[in-house]
């Protein structure tokens, strides 16, 4: 696929269709993948294969704003911030040129040294298992035991934009997405509570979460603004990142595709993503199942009212009839 | 030499506890991070990296200065208490080690830090030798021996059991009470660990021409762009950084008086350097180009030729989009194109 | 000990409307008498608890024994705060910081021009003073100031009933940017106006001003057959710390807080121009 993909690039390259390309390249390790961007001079090194996590769709707000056309190589649950993006009329679809790519789940390296695997020199796909070489020996792992945790609740198979296709696609779901999040709403509150202290003190505050958001698209986020009073970088108190990031889940509900991104970059681990999948979990419940992102131009629920609303406030202070 | 039965070490501990606070690497939500230790703590003295260095125990990523209480026109000004106890630091691997001399440069360094010296003057540092050393080590690119890593005491893990070798008087003291025990295990673990880390496949990296003398030819070198095209300016690597100490101060007002506190800055936020009127550095370039500067030449260029990185690796391993110093370390390395 | 990183505190004993967004404040230690000893051309850290702390540059000469003063524009939060006081508010107050010009040593003894735009007379201001103090120390004295209207000048009753005194021998030469009533002196922008007085490129000079100033008073001054090592400037960039540890206020591998604010140009064109 990786051989077709520059193939395809370099064909649009010299026919000026488009006149640089988004994708990704080797890192210092063979499985090391890192966004970068491509001409005609170093198209040879782009890289596509198990390892390519990184959602690559919001560099595009940046790259539409300089000249020219950019080819941005899609994954399938990449296209949906692709549309989102879009729809909130940050990305100006006529200068992308969007291939979308197969994918069958990425690796999440991390996951594979969570096997006590130490000292990695190498890691080698081959079908569904991975061959890692390392400094103390050599070793098999299942390849679905490795994914990126977004990939346990993958998007589909299906890109929902791209203007042609590369590679096929598989599902790769475990269970019910959902699954997490009825099991910290089964907790009373007290527990629950317990349970995102404990994961939210981690938290370093250094805005991976919210840089690589495709939804955090502000130009200028309120906690990075002196003017707002609230503009932090370390916390007063110890309860203050706890906040950062329950206000930035609500600033994407409705706008948050679950992608994942937040999560497989947080170098604590902390599962941000949750708080968002409550969120639309809260949303297909109360206003019906609704996916951001799904194609351009849709009105998600929550700025979208009539009058048959439900109003969640009422609804659940009053044992679920509004008034 | 002292040596201990690793399954004695929870004893040691509570014995050391008894008196002084005692940091250790603990694991907490999945995570291993230095967190003050008590009875009952989750002890991952294997975990060869903590998600952020050990730089907190001397210089937090938060601390209060001072408090004002303001009547009126009137001002009363409180410093907060320096640090006046001993505590012991257990299990800091070589390169954290290290960087408690390069931080020593910026802090110690005339006008000094009253904070920082005040901890670093109480602590007890017990060093670990690596190991099993990861694909991510580069330390020995910067003068980091991880077979014998230093500090008042260093430490040894050989099977059931842990050597130490005290190398200060602080370090004699605090393990006085163990039983002695020969040097030749140790030696023979200093051994296996050189073999090994001279496999690692980042420990030859080449530094040539990083100096003050190479300053413009470096900072002006065209390659900046494409490398920090991918950066998000996020500050993970610096927050996960043993070296970087670029700190913030500001004001917390709680309506009834002001806590003046430091916290730690990212030179990669677009507001770190933003005045009123301008910012000098404007661009995630200029930013993500100050942060590899300051490390392989400006501080070289001020401190006699030694780097502001100790190879720990923890941005080759946390970068959410695999950016590192050693991918700008090859880059505009003289024999690389 | 003494912690570089608390202040003492300093009551505000005088307010002077200079311009429409400029004030002078005078600061005392409580009980009086000055809150340290200076040279012309450092800086200290001053602060509203709550508000900030940022860096000024004390606009009085060290000869002056009582207090010192700064020249503050407003300009953000800060210094909007600072605009609000009253006498008698008290603030903190920590310094001297940064290199002075270098007035004993290589300034000694030459001809000098001091050339300003704007609230950036504020740091020549001490040095000027300073040298007028020491009159016999050095040789003839120029200054070249300019503002956008003849409201903006600072300092002007100062300079126009002091330092334009005969016995001071100091030519002062004043230019606004646009032309309005009740001025009948120069109008030009002050880089123009430098290049129209024609300096003997024999003296030494110190700029300060809004960056693009600087920019073109360079060029003129080189046009002129002025070298770089003959020109000085003071920087201003964002400080947290004062005593170059926290990082930002770096231009290359020097600090503007501890290596500066005072600088050669010479020096500056070793340097990358982050600034």
């Amino acid at each position: 696929m990786q051989r077709m993909m520059i193939d395809r690039a370099k064909e649009l390259l010299a026919s000026g269709q488009v006149n640089r390309v988004l994708g990704w390249e080797q890192g210092e390790h063979s499985w090391d993948r890192t966004p970068a961007f491509f001409d005609g001079g170093n198209i040879e090194n782009l890289k596509y294969d198990g390892f390519c996590g990184p959602n690559v769709s919001k560099y595009l707000v940046g790259e539409v704003a300089k000249d020219g056309v950019v080819l941005a190589f899609l994954k399938p649950c990449d296209s949906w911030s692709f549309n989102q993006l879009a729809t909130e009329h940050r990305i100006n679809t006529e200068k992308v040129y969007a291939i979308g790519v197969g994918c069958r789940g990425k690796i999440d390296v991390e996951k594979v040294r969570a096997k006590g695997i130490k000292g990695i020199l190498d890691i080698a796909e081959d079908g569904d298992t991975l061959k890692v070489h390392t400094l103390y020996g050599d070793s098999t792992v299942e390849r679905k035991e490795v994914l990126l945790d977004k990939c346990l609740s993958c998007k589909g198979k299906e890109h929902k934009a791209g203007a042609e296709f590369i590679g096929q696609s598989e599902e790769t779901s475990v269970g019910d997405k959902f699954e997490l999040v009825a099991k910290l709403e089964a907790m009373t509150p007290d527990e629950r509570f317990a349970f995102w202290r404990s994961e939210l003190s981690k938290c370093i505050r250094c805005n991976a979460c919210r840089n690589v958001c495709p939804a955090c698209s502000c130009i200028k986020c309120v906690f990075d603004n002196p003017h707002t009073g609230v503009q932090n970088k370390a916390a007063a108190d110890d309860f203050e990142e706890n906040l950062f990031h329950i206000i930035r889940a609500f600033h994407v509900a409705g706008r948050c595709t679950d992608c994942g991104e937040c999560s497989r970059v947080c170098p604590q681990g902390i599962p941000l993503h949750l708080l968002n999948r409550k969120f639309i979990k809260d949303i297909d419940e109360l206003y019906g199942e609704y996916r951001a992102g799904a194609e351009i131009g849709q009105r998600h629920p929550l700025e979208n009212f009539d009058k048959g609303d439900c109003e969640p406030s009422i609804v659940h202070e009053r044992g679920g009839s509004a008034q | 030499m002292k040596k201990i039965a690793m399954a004695s070490l929870n004893a040691l501990f509570a014995r050391i506890a008894a008196d002084k606070k005692l940091y250790l690497p603990i694991e907490k939500a999945g995570k291993v991070d230095f967190y003050e230790w008590s009875e009952g703590e989750n002890v991952r003295l294997d975990a060869l990296k903590t998600v952020k260095s050990a730089k907190d125990v001397f210089f937090p990523q938060v601390e209060n200065l001072l408090k004002f209480r303001v009547e009126g026109k009137s001002i009363e000004i409180n410093q907060a208490p320096l640090c006046e106890d001993d505590f012991v630091i257990f299990g800091v691997r070589g390169c954290d080690a290290k960087s408690f001399e390069i931080l020593d440069r910026v802090f110690l360094v005339d006008p000094r830090d009253e904070f920082y010296a005040s901890r670093r003057a109480h602590g007890i540092v017990v060093t670990l030798a690596c190991g099993e050393p990861e694909e991510s080590c580069f330390c020995t690119n910067f003068g980091v021996n991880p077979a014998n890593p230093g500090g008042d005491v260093t430490a040894w893990i050989v099977g059931e059991e842990m050597y130490l070798q005290a190398n200060t008087e602080k370090g004699e003291k605090l393990i006085a009470e163990l039983d002695e025990a020969d040097a030749k295990a140790a030696q023979d673990e200093q051994a296996r660990i050189t073999e090994i880390v001279g496999k690692l496949p980042l420990n030859n990296l080449n530094l040539e021409g990083f100096d003050g003398e190479h300053l413009m030819e470096k900072f002006n070198d065209p390659k900046w762009e494409g490398l920090s095209r991918a950066c998000l300016g996020c500050g993970t690597c610096t927050f996960v950084c043993p070296t970087c100490q670029c700190y913030d101060i500001r004001d917390f007002d709680n309506g009834k008086s002001v806590t003046r506190y430091r916290c730690w800055d990212s030179c990669m936020y677009s507001d770190f350097t933003l005045m009123a009127a301008e910012n000098s550095r404007h661009t995630q370039l200029q930013r993500y180009r100050q942060r590899f500067m300051h490390k392989l030449v400006y501080f070289p260029a001020n401190n006699e030729g030694v780097y502001s990185c100790v190879g720990c690796g923890r941005c080759v391993e946390k970068c959410p989009q695999g950016l590192n110093i050693v991918r700008v370390i090859k880059a505009l390395g003289v024999n690389e194109k | 000990m003494t912690n570089n990183l608390i202040p003492m505190l300093g009551v505000v004993t005088d307010i002077r409307i200079d311009t429409p967004d400029i004030k002078t404040f005078r600061v005392e230690k409580i009980g009086g008498g000055k809150c340290f000893e200076h040279q012309p051309g450092q800086c200290a850290m001053l602060s509203i608890p709550g508000v900030g702390e940022a860096m000024f540059s004390i606009t009085s000469s060290p000869t002056l024994k009582e207090y010192q003063e700064f020249s503050i524009k407003k300009c953000g939060c800060l210094t909007s705060w600072l605009h609000l006081m009253d006498v008698g508010q008290q603030i903190t107050i920590r310094g001297p910081y940064g290199h002075p010009f270098p007035v004993d040593t290589e300034l000694k003894g030459k001809d000098l021009l001091f050339i300003a735009g704007g609230v950036g007379l504020a740091p020549l201001h001490s040095v000027i003073n300073y040298c007028l103090a020491k009159r016999e120390n050095y040789g003839k004295i120029d200054v070249v100031y300019g503002s956008r209207s003849k409201d903006d000048l600072l300092d002007l009753h100062e300079i126009q009933t002091e330092w334009m005194k005969p016995e001071n021998n100091l030519s002062v030469h004043l230019t606004i940017d646009r032309a309005q009533e009740g001025w009948d002196g120069h109008v030009a922008f002050v880089p123009t106006y430098v290049k129209e007085l024609g300096f003997d490129p024999n003296k030494t000079v110190l700029v300060c001003g809004p960056p693009i100033m600087i920019k073109f008073v360079l060029q003129a001054l080189e046009e002129l057959g002025f070298k770089r090592n003959q020109i000085y400037t003071t920087m201003e960039l964002r400080m947290k710390c004062g005593i170059g540890k926290c990082g930002r206020c770096n231009i290359g591998d020097k600090y503007v807080c501890k290596d500066g604010p005072v600088f050669r140009f010479d020096q500056l064109g070793e340097l990358p121009n982050e600034y």
